[in-house]
């Protein structure tokens, strides 16, 4: 059966290292901060400001000047810091994030990733999400592997506005997690109970299987 | 040395009709929030705004907007806003969406004197279209030009009559880059407090950068998203 959003953060969470310090995206990679493994270091960073987010405050202790890139109330880790917008870009562009996770609309089969514009519908913006992509080691996208409509996410080239070039390593979906090779989608897992069949209709681009193709372990 | 004015409306004097204004803030935490009340008041027009975002329909640069002051808005993100969303898809506001590092450090370099610097954000984007590119390192960048502004309001939560300032968690954002960028720079706080008080140690933005200061009333800050456990 296809993953919901919490079962794809989940997965996504099995890709954290002790001492990463990670930047979550808004939507479904915003949920990986709950399945951070128990012992696990990871800090999570908030392109508006904040290094070591915490949970979300107690009822009635929300701080209005307390945000994450979201815009949703959170609290801060002991040991976090706070600093300007420049200071927090110049740890994503100097290289300083070990992992970025974010949503997209689609991703090519050579890593390019469109998520920010709908010509004609929807004008909110590129945020920080650009400035990530261009700059991160390491980028997984969070994603349904098809749109509402059945629509697959995953194809041979973007048809909306970029938000950057050849950038995605790897996508985890609600039915596959895929890398990004040199000669296309690689497939290397499978959603628990979902068939290759099933993931070949809903990609789109070029997928690749070798071999075995085991389930996610969840 | 005495920066403090009185209050908003002495602090907004030589603000006219076509300037380029900063407003510091992302999203609605760390808006000058009795700046912008001011300026809708005096229904200045023609303005081009450099803000991070572009408030909320009734709240922050939204009031602005609402009421057809700005012409232009230079913002990296504007989805909460619905009456921005449809003076931009009318082609009633002209809009310049800009990556918010590469936006953020523009104000930077504008403030710092540093005509021009390259990033790799955008390359190979339609934000790239037109711009000169260059690799470095193998990488593709982008040309981008410093900001600066007539005047630059900034919110900090304590300031002194020499213009230094604190601000309070994740409400610096663009504060602290736009009270560098400013020709002018406004800073409203919450909190003036005497000279010597502050922690020279712990001070976000150094006086110089600040050309008047006032106490602000009345301050909703209001909370885009609350969530709690």
């Amino acid at each position: 059966m296809a993953l919901d959003k919490n079962g794809i953060a989940k997965r996504i969470a099995q890709e954290l290292k002790d001492g990463y310090y990670v930047n979550l995206g808004i939507g479904i990679p915003t949920l990986i901060a709950n399945y951070i493994p128990e012992g696990m270091d990871v800090i999570l960073q908030s392109e508006n400001g904040l290094l070591g987010i915490g949970p979300f405050p107690e009822k009635g202790k929300a701080d209005p000047d307390l945000i994450n890139a979201g815009k949703q109330t959170v609290t801060a880790i002991p040991g976090a810091s706070f600093f300007d917008s420049a200071t927090s870009f110049a740890m994503i562009r100097g290289g300083h994030i070990d992992l970025t996770v974010l949503g997209a609309f689609e991703v090519s089969e050579t890593g390019d990733i469109a998520s920010w514009k709908i010509p004609g519908k929807l004008v909110k913006g590129m945020g920080g999400a650009m400035d990530l992509v261009a700059s991160a080691k390491n980028i997984i996208v969070a994603t349904t592997h098809t749109d509402r409509k059945g629509n697959s996410k995953l194809k041979k080239s973007c048809t909306l506005p970029l938000t950057g070039l050849a950038c995605v390593k790897k996508i985890v979906t609600d039915l596959a997690v895929v890398e990004v090779t040199d000669k296309g989608f690689k497939l290397l897992e499978r959603a628990p109970g979902v068939s290759i069949e099933e993931i070949k209709n809903a990609t789109e681009g070029t997928l690749i299987i070798e071999g075995e193709i085991p389930e996610m372990k969840l | 040395m005495n920066k403090i004015v009185k209050n908003a409306s002495e602090a907004i004097i030589g603000i006219k009709d076509g300037m380029t204004l900063m407003f510091g803030g992302f999203g609605l935490c760390g808006i000058p929030e009795n700046v912008i009340r001011e300026l809708a008041k005096i229904k200045v027009k023609n303005l081009t705004c450099i803000s991070n975002n572009a408030g909320v329909d009734d709240f922050g640069l939204g009031i602005l907007l609402r009421d057809k002051q700005i012409k232009k808005m230079i913002a990296s993100y504007v989805g909460e806003n619905k009456e921005f969303e449809r003076q931009f898809l009318s082609g009633e506001l002209e809009v310049d969406l800009v990556p918010q590092g590469t936006l953020a450090e523009r104000i930077r370099a504008g403030g710092a004197g540093i005509p021009a610097f390259y990033v790799p954000a955008g390359y190979g984007t339609e934000v790239g279209e037109g711009k000169e590119a260059r690799e470095f390192n193998g990488k593709m960048h982008l040309l981008e030009y410093g900001l600066t502004a007539d005047f630059a309001i900034v919110k900090a939560k304590y300031g002194d009559a020499m213009g230094n300032l604190i601000y309070n968690n994740t409400a610096n954002n663009y504060n602290n880059m736009m009270a560098m960028a400013g020709k002018i720079t406004i800073a409203e706080v919450e909190e003036i407090v005497p000279v010597g008080e502050l922690n020279p140690n712990q001070i976000h933005t150094p006086g110089i950068f600040v050309q008047r200061i006032f106490q602000g009333v009345d301050y909703e800050k209001r909370i885009e998203f609350e969530t709690t456990m």
